[in-house]
């Protein structure tokens, strides 16, 4: 009896022992003794990837976007079975919802670093990741944000701040000269006073100033208002002949149906945050014909944009709200960095971020110096029948556009060349030489095109 | 070299002879104010019968829009006709609301009618936390279009315009608020309501039934809370889980400013902050030569509330009501 207890004891012992065994080698695979047939399956190491965006609040649509966009690389990383450093890596992402609030945003921010994330993609807004890099810089994690377009997050001199969306400076330089080629002599700014609005307002109020236009009115409101009538009014004492917003969509959309409603005839431009389905939703009517620029190209002209939109739509039944397509870069720019380092360590692969070169759903991605992305394209779009239709892309030189510029040169070419071969055939040598000269002029365009590259 | 004396506000000549935009900044405040006064007389009828500050009426007024728009806008996509549509659309949101009022007051509030003050004020907040996280699971979180249940007229008055709606916005708010009065002082319930609202334990001494006076005033506010919503919904046409908040935050300063309790108080408030916000927005930059922009229309606001408070600390039409301050 007492033998067949102390033999019981002895197995719970040894049970034990081999359970504390495992847990401390938790790495070591089961070893097959007989049969080597396959082999032995590598460690899966978890990386956590904190994505930061208004998940609540009055741009929680744009936050969902953002996650989807983020939710999306990463199942397909996970899908991939990427190996570095030896384990298959398992991409986890921890979402916080900073509320598109500056304070709620160093709060996430605190708490993703106690997390020990490996890198952050985020956050939405300017105004919230402008406070929040610092701690991640401290912290020294990696930040990539697909959205922030205020010029001063990358200029802090932070190691770890990376975005990969042309900033305001670009924007803004853009809507400007573009506001003055429409005809417009005088201008009223508003913005929301975030760091996001004032910020675009600032840039398109000196470009607006530089090519000639009068700003007349400067108005500001808030990011959570609904009611811009009285800022509207002043405005239409003040005979601008076109209203510039810097802010988001659920504000520009009755700014614009107010306008309207007051018989205010200016027209509305806006930036990326009013350059959305959203937008054309809320504004109704009173957005036609009116336009809005993007960072980038149109998803439609790029080479993995329709594939992206499709896959997109197809996983979240939703459309594409806005920036999407940036935050899925930024989370495989991050990854692609970790597998080049061949580690997940933020200290090893964050260096290998500045020397991205990555071919990416929205432009060929690389950064300078600062952080920010090389040569970003600004592109200006039209609201019409309520979908956002593409005008032309202002500045940048990305790679993209150089090879839809060149292809577009190379067709006017074979045209040209038809054009002599039919005109030689019916005409006489007259037409063969103003043929002649097509041809040639679109060869220096081709030329022209590749050069500006 | 002397320099040229300027006037103190050289802007003021000049814009006051835009006369027409000047007209068009007492619209503006006007509809904005009478929509702060409708959300106003909710709050006002409950603090003026049991001292509560319900701060959950601004969620009421949202899902009074939220669910019009669901009702009205299905239907209308159905194919029918608009009348009908609205009137649907209306009438289930004032039922649900009267619902969510009687639920309220009867889940939050009845069981801590008789704690400290300070306790109630909390779960309404929690409540308001409650309703806003709901509408967010129920609605989602992007923005909603409202159906144009109201004809869109705009007309033009000596270079000013304003909409139909706008006006069904102030002649709504005017005759709610008669009906209110009305009701407080010339009915039975009304009369059962002031008895409550000046001792409650002697009221129900008297025969009122103080539960059943309490709930009719919490179905009256959502009621109210409801048709706030739709006149909000159909004059900005957008609708989201949040935008209770603001609104209610607005609302309660109109009521505390008029005096809260009193509901001709409320929409004096309402209307007044209304037009201090507008034809703040409008001149205070010219005013201050550009010093202070549209950005303080706010802070213009508030500083007139603590202004009165200051010297009427129960508000401009505020009755002194001792022990509740």
């Amino acid at each position: 009896m007492q033998a067949k207890l102390s033999l019981v004891a002895l197995s719970v012992v040894a049970a034990f022992a081999l359970s504390a065994c495992g847990q401390k080698e938790e790495p070591k695979p089961v070893a097959a003794p007989v049969a080597p047939a396959a082999p032995a399956p590598k460690p899966e190491m978890v990386v956590k990837l904190g994505h930061v965006a208004p998940m609540t609040g009055p741009q929680a649509h744009l936050g969902k976007d953002n996650e989807n966009g983020a939710r999306l690389a990463i199942e397909e990383l996970n899908a991939q079975g990427l190996e570095i450093g030896g384990a298959r890596i398992k991409f986890e992402l921890l979402g916080e919802d900073d509320q598109a609030d500056p304070k709620q945003g160093s709060i996430v921010a605190q708490k993703l670093v106690d997390a020990k994330v490996n890198g952050v993609i985020g956050h939405l807004n300017s105004g919230t990741t402008i406070p929040a890099s610092k701690l991640y810089s401290d912290a020294g994690i990696p930040q990539i944000s697909g959205s922030a377009t205020n010029p001063k997050y990358t200029q802090q001199g932070f190691a770890t701040a990376f975005r990969v969306m042309a900033n305001d400076v670009q924007q803004g330089k853009a809507l400007g000269e573009f506001a003055a080629k429409q005809g417009v002599k005088t201008v009223a700014v508003v913005d929301d006073r975030t760091a996001y609005g004032q910020g675009l307002a600032e840039e398109f109020k000196k470009s607006a100033l530089a090519a000639g236009l009068k700003v007349v009115a400067d108005e500001f409101t808030n990011d959570k208002a609904t009611d811009f009538k009285a800022i509207l009014t002043k405005i239409k004492s003040k005979k601008a002949d076109l209203v510039f917003f810097g802010g988001m969509d659920a504000q520009g959309g009755p700014m614009a149906k107010q306008m309207k409603e007051l018989g205010i005839k200016a027209k509305f431009l806006g930036g990326d945050g009013v350059c959305t389905p959203e937008f054309m939703k809320l504004g109704g009517e009173a957005t036609e014909g009116n336009f809005c620029s993007l960072p980038g190209m149109p998803l439609e002209k790029l080479a993995k944009g329709p594939e992206f939109k499709d896959k997109f739509t197809k996983k979240f039944g939703a459309e594409i709200q806005l920036y999407a397509p940036y935050v899925y870069d930024a989370v495989m720019v991050m990854a692609d960095s970790m597998k080049r380092a061949n580690s997940v360590e933020s200290a090893m692969f964050l260096p290998e971020i500045g020397k991205t070169k990555y071919d990416g759903v929205t432009s060929m991605i690389e950064f300078d110096q600062f952080g920010d992305l090389k040569g970003g394209a600004i592109s200006v779009y039209q609201y019409k029948g309520g979908k956002l239709e593409y005008v032309e892309t202002l500045g940048g030189g990305t790679v993209a556009a150089a090879v839809a510029e060149v292809k577009e040169a190379v067709a006017e070419v074979k045209d040209a060349a038809k054009a002599v071969a039919g005109a030689a055939t019916t005409a006489g040598a007259e037409a063969v030489k103003a043929g002649a000269e097509a041809v040639k002029g679109a060869a220096e365009a081709t030329k022209a095109a590749v050069e500006k590259k | 070299m002397k320099r040229r004396r300027k006037a103190p506000f050289p802007h003021i000549a000049v814009d006051l002879r835009l006369m027409d935009i000047f007209l068009q900044q007492i619209i503006n405040g006007l509809v904005q104010g009478s929509i702060y006064a409708l959300v106003a007389l909710g709050y006002t009828m409950v603090y003026g019968i049991m001292g509560l500050i319900n701060f959950a009426h601004g969620e009421v007024v949202m899902i009074g829009t939220l669910v019009t728009i669901t009702v009205a806008g299905t239907m209308i996509k159905a194919g029918m006709p608009v009348v009908l549509a609205g009137f649907a659309g209306i009438s289930v949101a004032v039922l649900v609301c009267i619902a969510l009022g009687w639920g309220l007051e009867r889940i939050a509030y009845r069981p801590l009618r008789n704690a400290p003050r300070l306790t109630p004020l909390i779960t309404a907040i929690g409540m308001s936390i409650v309703l806003q996280n709901m509408a967010m699971i129920i609605w989602g979180r992007n923005y909603m279009t409202f159906p144009p249940l109201f004809p869109k007229i705009q007309y033009e008055f000596a270079g000013a315009n304003f909409t139909a709606v706008q006006v069904i916005i102030v002649l709504v708010s005017a005759l709610t608020m008669g009906g209110l009065l009305l009701l407080v002082y010339r009915t039975k319930l009304g009369m059962a309501m002031r008895a409550t609202a000046q001792n409650p334990a002697v009221a129900s001494l008297m025969g009122v039934n103080i539960n059943r006076v309490i709930a009719a005033a919490f179905v009256i506010g959502s009621a109210l809370g409801a048709v706030a919503g739709v006149m909000v919904g159909s004059y900005y046409e957008i609708a989201h889980y949040q935008m209770g908040f603001m609104l209610g935050l607005k609302a309660f300063t109109a009521a505390v400013l008029g005096g809260i309790g009193n509901l001709g108080g409320a929409m004096a408030g309402g209307i007044l902050l209304g037009l201090i916000e507008a034809l703040g927005a409008g001149y205070i930059g010219d005013l201050t030569g550009g010093f202070l922009g549209s950005h303080y229309q706010d802070i213009f606001a508030f500083i007139v509330l603590i202004g009165v408070l200051m010297f009427k600390p129960s508000g401009l039409f505020g009755e002194k009501t001792g022990d509740r301050a």
